[in-house]
């Protein structure tokens, strides 16, 4: 058992944490979810911490639910964004860091386009890190969210069928999603067009399929990423039409199936592109459920990491 | 593991709890509801095992019940040997302009009274707070609070520690308390 502490320091990623960690993450959320649904939305536990919120790439959902978390957590908070800062100038990520660590922050909540950043800097400084997102290697916060939101529609995970449908070989979600799932005994399949689906994604113990709709037969939970051109330099599918039309999840799909399956998206979506409107928008989706258990979770994590003594100094 | 001293017996532990019922009763008009709220976990057992006597007394009591946790509201979570879980907090009537009986087991140095009292009134403008403890350690406070209800005072060291220990959880219902040097912390 956990007894109530992480076993680690940092939420770096999915890959490092173990199962207890994330029940232990669940079981806060859930006292939190209850916070959050109260007419004063508000607790005073973090009131002695800054959290600094460094986002080296774009983000809307993720930085806005970060940023009400800790504010939900009575912590003081500072963002930066290297848009506008002189990260442009070409100052280094761990001078930037350590600037803004010398004003006395206690936490880091980061996203960067490099994977492993999050890695390299915990080697460097004090501060507990909290990975929003590096690159296309893991997004653990969004993996806790999803499984979080997953067992509120199941129970238990243990033997649930999981499929992650889409631009695989370019996204953290995917990656993170796997550890966290399989960490809780779920049976997890990736599906999408050949050319997104990473070669190696055996080795993880995950199945692959090139067949929609028979994966949606398979699955208890369909998992919808976006395809992100941002992060093709080539062009893996011959048009986004093409996409939408062979690997598209649509009404008529789900018609053809003999079961209620649980849908879910990460966002931001794509209307008819991975995923159409009558989907996104049915009584299957839970897409929203998602991003209110998204300040749940990550006022877990927070909570969590801070009440680790080592912020004592 | 040292024994502690026993300072109230399974037989006056009773005695102890049907006069703090009484007491309840007494200060409450029949005809008004009783809004009692334990804090988790131990007050919540008081609040049950003092509800469970009520009920017995009078005929039909109007009994309000709700458990608080106090978790994030703690200004000792980050500076404790054992981390706190948190456990949840259900109120499921609205505590505005309420009079409300707060419950718990140990009153030492007020600081979970005091969040008891923050998350209380984090969920509306709450009328009126008392307080009940089954043991009060009236020289170890830290903040001016203190209690409207007591089963037994208690002079102690601040090093001492005092346990309420219940039937249905360690066998028997009795007070202990251990010394500075063989504390047995659970």
């Amino acid at each position: 058992m956990s007894e109530g502490k992480l076993s680690t320091k940092h939420l770096l990623g999915i890959k490092y944490i173990n199962s207890d960690d994330i029940n232990l993450i669940f079981s806060t959320a859930e006292q939190f979810k209850d916070v959050i649904n109260r007419p004063i939305k508000k607790v005073p536990s973090l009131r002695d911490v800054t959290i600094a919120n460094l986002f080296f790439e774009n983000s809307t959902r993720t930085k806005l639910s970060f940023e009400l978390a800790e504010k939900r957590l009575s912590a003081d908070v500072v963002n930066f964004s290297s848009s506008t800062s002189s990260v442009k100038k070409g100052e280094t990520l761990l001078d930037t860091v350590n600037n803004i660590l010398s004003m006395k922050v206690d936490m880091v909540v980061m996203r960067h386009p490099a994977p492993g950043a999050h890695y390299f800097l915990s080697n460097h400084i004090d501060a507990n890190i909290i990975n929003a997102g590096d690159g296309t290697h893991e997004h653990p916060t969004q993996a806790l969210l999803d499984a979080f939101s997953m067992r509120e529609q199941l129970g238990n995970l243990r033997g649930k069928k999981i499929c992650i449908f889409g631009d695989v070989l370019h996204s953290r979600v995917a990656l993170s999603n796997i550890y966290c799932l399989q960490k809780l005994g779920a049976k997890v399949r990736v599906c999408g067009p050949p050319t997104l689906i990473p070669k190696y994604i055996g080795k993880l113990g995950v199945e692959s399929s090139y067949n929609v709709e028979e994966s949606l037969q398979w699955c208890d939970v369909a998992n919808i990423l976006r395809i992100q051109l941002e992060r093709q330099d080539i062009k893996y599918i011959p048009s986004l039409r093409e996409y939408a039309m062979y690997y598209g999840i649509n009404k008529k799909l789900l018609d053809k199936l003999d079961k209620k399956i649980v849908i879910m998206h990460p966002g931001p979506i794509n209307r008819g592109v991975e995923i159409s409107s009558d989907v996104a928008d049915s009584e299957h989706s839970i897409i929203l459920q998602q991003v209110e258990n998204g300040v749940a979770i990550r006022m877990a994590v927070l909570f969590l990491l801070a009440s680790q003594r080592s912020i004592i100094h | 593991m040292h024994k502690g001293r026993q300072i109230l017996s399974p037989q006056h532990f009773n005695i102890t709890l049907l006069r703090l019922a009484h007491q309840i009763i007494e200060n409450y008009p029949s005809n008004e509801i009783i809004y009692i709220v334990g804090i988790q976990e131990k007050g919540v057992i008081l609040a049950e095992r003092l509800i469970e006597i009520i009920k017995d007394k009078l005929k039909s009591p109007k009994i309000v019940f709700g458990k608080l946790d106090i978790t994030f509201y703690r200004d000792d979570f980050r500076i404790r040997e054992k981390p706190i879980v948190a456990n949840s907090t259900q109120i499921d009537f609205d505590v505005e302009g309420k009079k409300i009986l707060l419950v718990d087991d140990v009153l030492y140095s007020g600081r979970t009274i005091h969040a008891a009292m923050a998350a209380l009134q984090d969920l509306g403008r709450v009328g009126q707070i008392e307080l009940l403890t089954m043991v009060d350690r009236r020289f170890n406070r830290h903040l001016p609070i203190k209690s409207d209800y007591t089963g037994i005072q208690v002079d102690s060291l601040d090093e001492a520690y005092v346990k309420v220990q219940w039937k249905h959880l360690d066998g028997e219902d009795k007070v202990l308390i251990f010394s500075a040097n063989n504390k047995n912390k659970n």
